[in-house]
């Protein structure tokens, strides 16, 4: 049986390390949410749009994304965008772009299913009432889509915050890098990792009760 | 572009005599190429998914089960309670906070696993993770299943394991074979996660030939090819055995999940 030491279990710790990694974590899937539902409703109506320019394009990209490792995109990414914009790129920045490409494939197939659960009659009597798609979309379909879509987007944010620790392979300071550098500098990396761990399921198991209580509340009786 | 890289030896750099040998089955006296490289990487990747997909379906499939226990026993109750405490934990964290817990932690609890090499760590790991994943598709599975088809069994005096072994579960593992589809295919992409434990899969691989030849685009191409034709073969893999499995006259529910 082994002896874990958790006398550095202090604020010092948290401050120190902990909470830069944080903060960058917590950004990172804020930025990729919101990014990532504006994206993914575009791409969503492009592939509803019935026009095959946009049908294919869209899929091509959506299906492509769906089917590569998180972790390749990243380095995809990391690896690109210094090749096309002439000059290296933080760590950091790359993620964010990454992540809200990625996310935004994950999130039109939420935003796509979202729009399709509104009955067609609602579509056809803003038709009726002559209005234009633009404001079809806009003002019928996408409010009442969006509404069922809440708890889906929420599940989808906590699988985002899980995944933001990928940000490892390109060495970005998140969350877990933030654990992983105070037990080096601590010579206690056993003891960081399950804080690690325990920090992670805290926020993740919340976040999901809380999404079960949204669920029952937002549902729209028909 | 240049897909010559591949014939290159990853000790010189130079152009080896038998570049397809790792494919051909060719006697290697000459050095390993990065073709020789990236072909045992992709094995490593197959194993790994491999193992932890015999792991996660089997307790997957338990704790499913578990879930949707009959309530009048207090055992029955303390079993559900226990999976679903499995679901919660292995769903609420990282993948990769998980690969570091089996392979920096673990092993210091549990001394006789210190003697597994990190590729099977991290197979249980991955195979803990998806088995969360799993049982709540087969819970669901489960209670999408008409009421009526328990209370016959009942009515026929088979025990609660006969009749899960005899009406429920070979209903619901049908039913369940699509969403089990993703989660395989999702397996089969999250194996490369290992790469943060040195398993020299198609991530490693990657990053090191990457690193070595500074040829990425060719490298990463090679790589992402093979991953996507992996995942489409499991698709079809699943897809043959849900047409095998069919029952004549019952119309499956097919429900896709989105998750990753």
């Amino acid at each position: 049986m082994l002896s874990l030491d958790l006398s550095f279990y202090n604020w010092e710790l948290f401050t120190n390390y902990i909470f830069k990694g944080l903060l960058f974590s917590v950004q990172l899937t804020v930025i990729a949410t919101l990014g990532g539902i504006l994206f993914g409703t575009f791409l969503a109506l492009m592939r509803l749009s019935g026009k095959p320019s946009l049908v294919y394009p869209a899929t091509i990209y959506v299906n492509t994304m769906r089917s590569i490792p998180l972790v390749m995109v990243i380095l995809w990414f990391f690896l690109l965008i210094p090749m096309l914009i002439g000059r290296p790129i933080g760590a950091d920045l790359s993620a964010t772009i990454t992540f809200i490409a990625f996310e935004g494939a994950f999130f039109s197939e939420i935003v796509r299913a979202g729009i399709q659960s509104v009955p067609k009659g609602q579509g056809y009597a803003a038709q009726a009432l002559g209005m234009t798609y633009g404001q079809n979309m806009r003002f019928i379909v996408l409010p009442q889509a969006f509404r069922n879509m809440i708890p889906v987007f929420m599940t989808q944010t906590i699988i985002l915050f899980q995944d933001t620790s990928l940000v490892y392979a390109i060495g970005a300071y998140d969350l877990l890098k933030g654990f992983e550098i105070a037990g080096k500098n601590y010579g206690r990396p056993m003891e960081t990792y399950i804080l690690a761990a325990f920090t992670y399921f805290i926020i993740c198991f919340s976040l999901s009760k809380i999404v079960r209580k949204v669920q029952s509340k937002v549902a729209i009786i028909r | 572009m240049d897909l010559g890289i591949f014939c290159k030896s990853t000790l010189d750099g130079e152009v080896v005599d038998h570049c397809f040998s790792a494919l051909l089955g060719i006697g290697q006296n000459a050095d390993p190429s990065y073709l020789d490289w990236l072909m045992k990487a992709w094995g490593w990747t197959l194993a790994v998914a491999g193992l932890s997909l015999v792991i996660a379906l089997s307790l997957g499939a338990v704790m499913g089960t578990l879930r949707t226990l009959p309530s009048e026993i207090a055992l029955n109750r303390f079993l559900t309670r226990l999976a679903t405490a499995w679901v919660e934990l292995f769903r609420n964290i990282p993948i990769l906070v998980q690969v570091f817990l089996w392979y920096h932690v673990i092993p210091a609890l549990i001394p006789p696993l210190k003697a597994f090499p990190s590729y099977l760590l991290v197979s249980i790991a991955l195979g803990f993770f998806t088995s969360a994943r799993i049982a709540e598709q087969v819970r669901a599975g489960i209670q999408s299943l008409p009421s009526g088809q328990k209370a016959a069994a009942t009515a026929l005096g088979l025990t609660t394991f006969q009749s899960y072994r005899y009406i429920i579960l070979p209903m619901a593992l049908r039913i369940v074979i699509p969403p089990l589809t993703s989660e395989c295919m999702n397996l089969i992409k999250n194996s490369s996660v290992a790469f943060a434990v040195s398993v020299p899969e198609l991530t490693l691989f990657a990053m090191q030939a990457q690193e070595e030849t500074s040829r990425g685009v060719e490298i990463y191409l090679a790589v992402t090819l093979l991953y996507a034709f992996s995942a489409f073969a499991v698709n079809r893999v699943m897809a043959l055995i849900e047409k095998r499995s069919r029952i004549p006259g019952f119309i499956v529910a097919n429900t896709e999940a989105v998750a990753h």
